[in-house]
């Protein structure tokens, strides 16, 4: 049942991303009313999937890697949805819900192999690690869209050269300000969650810095961000520059999530062979 | 037979390199013009020089050694070295194709900025010039006031001149691709001229509340300040007020770029990164192109803006179209006058002759009568002046109506042995190409009817 219901949620996700891809490159009021509306029957799908196994393991679903991307998925396309809803910015949707189904297949794909801990995922520190952490991440992934967009109209104003994008994405002015408030919402988050993270290792393995492969990289995102953050309010940091850091920091947050989870050693790992009690 | 000669260079056939020694050269104090006695072969001559093209439209008797003479005046004049290849720069339109293309200057289809009022203001100048400089007879005067009633048909009759609103409306919506609301940005106007003022109306149409002025003149300053409700900026504070603007519209006829890429560079930090979007109408350019490179700042000159447009080509070539059909009709009607010319030494001979047969006769008659009074004599004269007035008066309408028709020739040969003005003719014709402007009139009515 659990698994059926991803398939149709993954399903979902996938004509809502033709839907918008179709509005992309036709300006057709009904499509993006369509896909927004897949996206939302996805997300209920999705939903019903995730407590379908927090009530079967008794727990928060982020045991593995596979649990903690479809979670982030979730968390993603709900953020989404309603800043949709909020914003009315319809165009975004072509360029985050390919996101949505690039993390749910990924997510289909990566080991199911469980990340072993002494058993404490129903820790309420874990649960505000996580859900931070989350939150912040599908804001970052927002700001990487964002990022893209302002690339590609940005480069379009700037060459003169006007392809089919210029009358589709909004002003540059639009995207920017976006980013401005996604950032200035993530990262606070992003910290919330890496305070809550080092408050719960410290509680699980008695010390909040542990020279984890993640924790590092972790740390190494949340500076990148820090730098886009502090240059935004101080020069006013905008546009081109901006738009890249704030791509090339998500491009981190992903390595930091799938290569730190898969490939390196450490408690945050799926594979790590020396634990700590 | 007099032909029509145009020759010249624009922005399509000459390099910015060129054009931008052009532009110089359309400053200068001295005007062509004045070398017109030393030109052998040129009859009648018009020099119209804008930023954007020089020509010369004259008149002469034979093609190629005009041509040539036009030619070296036009180096020397722009002060190109011998070795700039001036000829694949140059376009020379002869008689009806001159006439064309003179009707598509006029109407601005041939402008840079299709359809930009700016130009038959500047025709009408040389225009001017060439009346003091008495350069224009009877084939140009007619030809330049033609164009000007063209043009106006033009104007009223397509929608051509909305092309140039349509690049003020381009740069409005650019300046809404990267500003999203310019309600409440500022603009900066640079200079003056109908174009970066038209654009400015534009902006001010769609809302923007500041505009700030800066002129060289501060009287041109304070004027457009008083149209635009603008605030005006001093010129030498100019690199000053880029803190403040958020789109520039520049358009000064200075010879170099004012503000360098350095200039914008340095102060980008102090406004904090906002973006700045400028335009640049002026040509040679005002805004270093290089300026687009940094990070918020977009450069567009009036060739991109033309671009932008792209998207409504159809319509601007359909609005084109009509514009050349009326051109086109025009330059039929020129053609029809420019040939009644050749039926008119023809007109003029025949009423030479029968007032040079009246004249005579009266002579006769006056010694065979010596005892009439004044009173009397004036009589007889007015009597036998209106006899042949009345008798020629149907001859003549034929002929006229017979100008335009492709027999005219036949009829004209018809004409002359008829009244037998074989060897007349020939006289006329060297007598009018002498004094063109005596016989005005008389072309102009028959052209008229």
């Amino acid at each position: 049942m659990e698994s059926f219901f991803l398939v149709i949620a993954t399903l979902c996700y996938l004509s809502g991303t033709i839907g918008y891809f179709i509005y992309l490159l036709k300006d057709r009021e009904v499509l993006p009313r369509i896909s927004w509306t897949l996206l939302l029957v996805g997300a209920l799908f999705h939903g019903a999937a995730l407590v379908m196994r927090a009530i079967g393991m008794g727990h928060f679903p982020v045991t593995s890697i596979r649990e903690a991307i479809s979670l982030f998925t979730w968390v993603f396309v709900v953020t989404y949805l309603v800043i949709q809803v909020k914003l009315k910015l319809r165009i975004l949707g072509s360029f985050v819900s390919p996101l949505a189904v690039i993390f749910m297949v990924s997510s289909r794909l990566l080991p199911t192999q469980a990340i072993r801990t002494n058993g404490s995922f129903r820790s309420g520190w874990l649960i505000a690690h996580v859900s931070s952490i989350f939150l912040a991440n599908a804001l970052f992934a927002m700001l990487f869209s964002l990022g893209i967009m302002y690339l590609l109209q940005e480069r379009g104003i700037k060459k003169k050269n006007f392809g089919l994008l210029y009358e589709r994405l909004p002003s540059l002015d639009r995207i920017d300000s976006l980013a401005h408030v996604c950032l200035m919402a993530g990262f606070p988050l992003m910290t919330a969650g890496l305070i809550t993270g080092f408050v719960y290792a410290a509680m699980v393995w008695r010390s909040p810095w542990n020279w984890d492969p993640k924790e590092i990289l972790s740390v190494v995102t949340w500076l990148i961000y820090a730098v886009l953050v502090h240059e935004r309010l101080t020069v006013g940091w905008r546009g081109r520059r901006a738009a890249w850091l704030a791509i090339i920091g998500f491009s981190a947050t992903v390595l930091t999530f799938i290569l730190a989870s898969l490939l390196l050693a450490g408690h945050h790992s799926v594979i790590s062979k020396n634990f700590y009690g | 037979m007099v032909h029509i000669i145009l020759l010249g260079m624009n922005h399509k056939t000459a390099p910015v390199e060129v054009r931008e020694q052009l532009a110089v050269a359309c400053r200068k104090e001295v005007n062509p013009l004045h070398m017109l006695p030393h030109l052998e072969h040129v009859e009648e001559l018009i020099y119209v020089s804008t930023c954007n093209r020089v020509e010369f439209l004259f008149t002469c008797g034979s093609l190629s050694e005009a041509i040539a003479e036009v030619k070296a005046l036009l180096r020397t004049h722009v002060g190109l070295p011998s070795s700039v290849p001036l000829d694949s720069y140059l376009y020379v339109h002869k008689d009806l194709e001159a006439v064309k293309h003179l009707f598509m200057v006029a109407s601005s289809l041939d402008s840079m900025v299709v359809g930009e009022p700016q130009i038959l203001g500047q025709l009408k100048e040389a225009y001017r010039t060439a009346v003091e400089y008495r350069s224009v007879k009877t084939v140009l005067n007619r030809l330049m006031h033609k164009s000007f009633s063209v043009a106006k048909r033009v104007r009223t009759e397509t929608c051509i001149g909305s092309c140039a609103v349509s690049v003020s409306y381009a740069a409005v919506e650019l300046a809404r691709k990267i500003f999203g609301q310019i309600k409440d940005k500022r603009v900066l106007l640079i200079g003056a001229g109908e174009m970066a003022e038209l654009a400015a109306e534009h902006f001010l149409r769609q809302g923007v509340k500041t505009m700030m002025v800066a002129n060289r003149t501060l009287e041109r300053a304070v004027e457009l300040a008083a149209r635009f409700k603008a605030e005006t900026v001093p010129f030498a504070a100019l690199l000053e007020a880029l803190k403040a603007a958020d789109i520039v519209v520049s358009s000064t006829g200075a010879p170099q770029p004012i503000i360098s890429y350095r200039d914008i560079k340095a102060r980008m930090r102090e406004r904090r990164n906002k973006p700045l979007f400028f335009i640049d109408i002026a040509v040679p350019r005002d805004i270093d192109p290089k300026a687009n490179q940094i990070d918020n700042v977009y450069v567009y000159d009036i060739d991109d803006l033309q671009g932008v447009i792209e998207f409504n080509k159809e319509e601007r070539l359909s609005q084109a179209r009509a514009a050349e059909h009326i051109i086109d009709e025009e330059t039929i009607k020129f053609r029809n006058w420019m040939e009644s010319l050749s039926v008119s030494p023809t007109i003029v001979s025949v009423r030479e002759k029968a007032e040079k047969i009246r004249q005579d006769e009266l002579r006769k008659t006056f010694s065979q009568l010596p005892d009439l009074n004044d009173r009397q004599r004036e009589a007889i004269e007015i009597l036998t002046s209106s006899i042949i007035k009345k008798l020629l008066h149907d001859p003549i309408i034929f002929l006229k109506k017979k100008a335009q028709r492709e027999a005219r020739a036949v009829y004209m040969d018809f004409t002359l042995q008829l009244f037998n003005l074989i060897e007349t003719i020939d006289e006329v014709d060297g007598a009018q190409a002498e004094s063109p402007k005596a016989q005005e009139p008389e072309f102009f009515k028959a052209a008229k009817k």
